[in-house]
């Protein structure tokens, strides 16, 4: 159907397993000083490893302030707008079993690149109801925006190239905690 | 794995990768039908014709919804109120609904085979919503994810399927299906409604309700289509419904308790169940009907959605 993507070499550590906890530790610090605390708060994490990290941050606030806050899961497979570009991708399902209705939505996502899986992430929480608010909080940033989108909470500023990856490697997925830069095996 | 067919005519042509693929889709699309707004924007800009040749209230509603619920354009165009009364053939028809470019087209037929041939001839997809006495692959499916919402698996679940099996394209979609998947069943009915060589198919015939039903994880109730009989083939409806009418007492005498009684509508009451089964607690009927607009999103989104990749 396309051609095999090329084969990717890791290039650089960009944060290790100390640094990513440290990162997260900040945003659910950041979170509770901009809400005032973590009461009308719910988090909703794009497949796959949003939610994880979703869960994680969530561990932290009920850490530092006792509060549990609801975590739902996200798929925007079906708001994509490249379908027609890409063929019809495998459909994980969303799972947000609370109304967002009046609640301050914080989107969790692993790496934040041109924007249009956020906006397709907008687009589908607006239609499970009104959110008061709704904040991006995202473990890298590595640029290149298509799309007037900004995130309110980042674990790292990262610049790269195109051509490269930045891939998030989580425990519960990868069996370590890494985030490094890949960049293709020259052919 | 992902989707790579243009159309989706028969389940004996999946492989099972493919229909656990079509089950899960359909599975992850369920939770549209409990939202607030029941719309997403998968399908926005697509046109999906649903061509039916016969009458159907459930299937074609179905089709609607789903499409509707994706956010593509669904035409309907009922042979009766068309060209086809005024002498049009199937092709021509067919080929004049491609010339409005539609992605998807669903197909209704009394004939067997009619879905193959628009698939052949058309270079949108096609559905086959059922052919005469051969297929209904989005029936099956629909059961199939039913089957599994309440048992959790397909591998080696017992099933029996019973009543009119020569006129049912449901069964043979099943079969087919259910095969591939591990499933054991059994074919049960009065022998002239039994096809013959109907065991080449891998499955078990009985030639009693009460042997059929003993110890089997799903009963599949199939409605009597005296429409498509020409006649001799049951002596009368009342003996049918003695022999071959699953009432509470059966059930209760034969059956597991956890028992799911199945049926692909529209039912016959008092003729292959009884009332007090039809809405008892081993029924999933009415599950099954909510499953058929999943399933049909999870058809439509494969089919119109992998478009241009496919291409």
């Amino acid at each position: 159907m396309s051609t095999r993507p090329p084969r990717l070499r890791e290039k650089a550590q960009v944060l290790d397993e100390t640094a990513l906890d440290r990162a997260l530790t900040r945003i659910a610090h950041e979170i509770l000083e901009r809400n005032g605390g973590a009461k009308e708060l719910a988090f909703v994490g794009l497949r796959t490893r949003g939610v994880t990290l979703a869960q994680r941050l969530n561990a932290k606030i009920a850490g530092i302030d006792g509060t549990t806050v609801p975590v739902g899961t996200l798929d925007i497979t079906l708001y994509r707008d490249d379908l027609d570009m890409r063929g019809a991708p495998v459909i994980r399902g969303t799972d947000i079993p609370f109304s967002i209705k009046n609640k301050t939505v914080v989107l969790v996502d692993d790496v934040l690149f041109t924007g249009r899986t956020i906006r397709a992430a907008l687009d589908a929480l607006i239609d499970l109801g009104r959110p008061k608010m709704i904040q991006l909080a995202i473990l890298v940033d590595r640029g290149h925006r298509e799309l007037p989108i900004r995130p309110d909470y980042i674990g790292k500023n990262l610049p790269t190239s195109k051509r490269e990856t930045v891939a998030v490697r989580l425990r519960e997925h990868d069996g370590e905690d890494r985030v490094v830069i890949e960049e293709p095996e020259e052919a | 794995m992902g989707w790579t067919r243009k159309d989706l005519v028969t389940m004996r042509e999946l492989d099972a990768a493919e229909i656990v693929l079509l089950v899960d889709t359909a599975a992850s699309l369920q939770e549209i039908a409990g939202r607030e707004i029941k719309k997403v924007p998968a399908l926005r800009g697509k046109t999906i014709v649903n061509l039916f040749y016969e009458n159907s209230t459930r299937t074609r509603t179905s089709f609607e919804i789903a499409g509707k619920w994706l956010s593509a354009d669904v035409i309907n165009f009922s042979a009766s109120a068309s060209s086809a009364a005024k002498g049009e053939s199937f092709i021509d028809t067919a080929k004049n609904i491609a010339a409005m470019s539609p992605d998807v087209v669903v197909v209704r037929h009394s004939s067997a085979g009619a879905a193959a041939i628009l698939a052949r001839e058309l270079t949108c997809g096609v559905v086959n919503a059922g052919d005469g006495a051969h297929e209904h692959p989005t029936q099956a499916l629909l059961d199939l994810l039913t089957i599994r919402e309440h048992k959790g698996h397909f591998e080696g679940l017992s099933v029996a399927i019973v009543g009119d099996i020569a006129h049912s394209r449901v069964a043979r979609s099943n079969i087919h299906a259910m095969r591939k998947l591990g499933m054991t069943v059994t074919v049960a009915g009065p022998p002239t409604l039994i096809p013959p060589f109907v065991q080449e198919l891998g499955v078990k015939v009985s030639y009693r309700l009460e042997d059929a039903i003993r110890d089997v994880d799903v009963v599949m109730m199939l409605r009597l289509q005296q429409e498509r009989m020409t006649g001799g083939l049951i002596p009368s409806l009342r003996e049918y419904s003695r022999y071959w009418g699953l009432t509470l007492d059966k059930l209760r005498a034969r059956a597991r308790p956890d028992v799911l009684i199945m049926h692909p509508g529209p039912v016959n009451r008092g003729v292959e169940l009884s009332p007090e089964v039809a809405d008892g607690r081993y029924s999933v009927i009415l599950d099954q009907v909510s499953n058929g607009v999943a399933v049909r999103m999870a058809v439509l989104y494969l089919l119109a959605g992998s478009k241009g990749a496919g291409a």
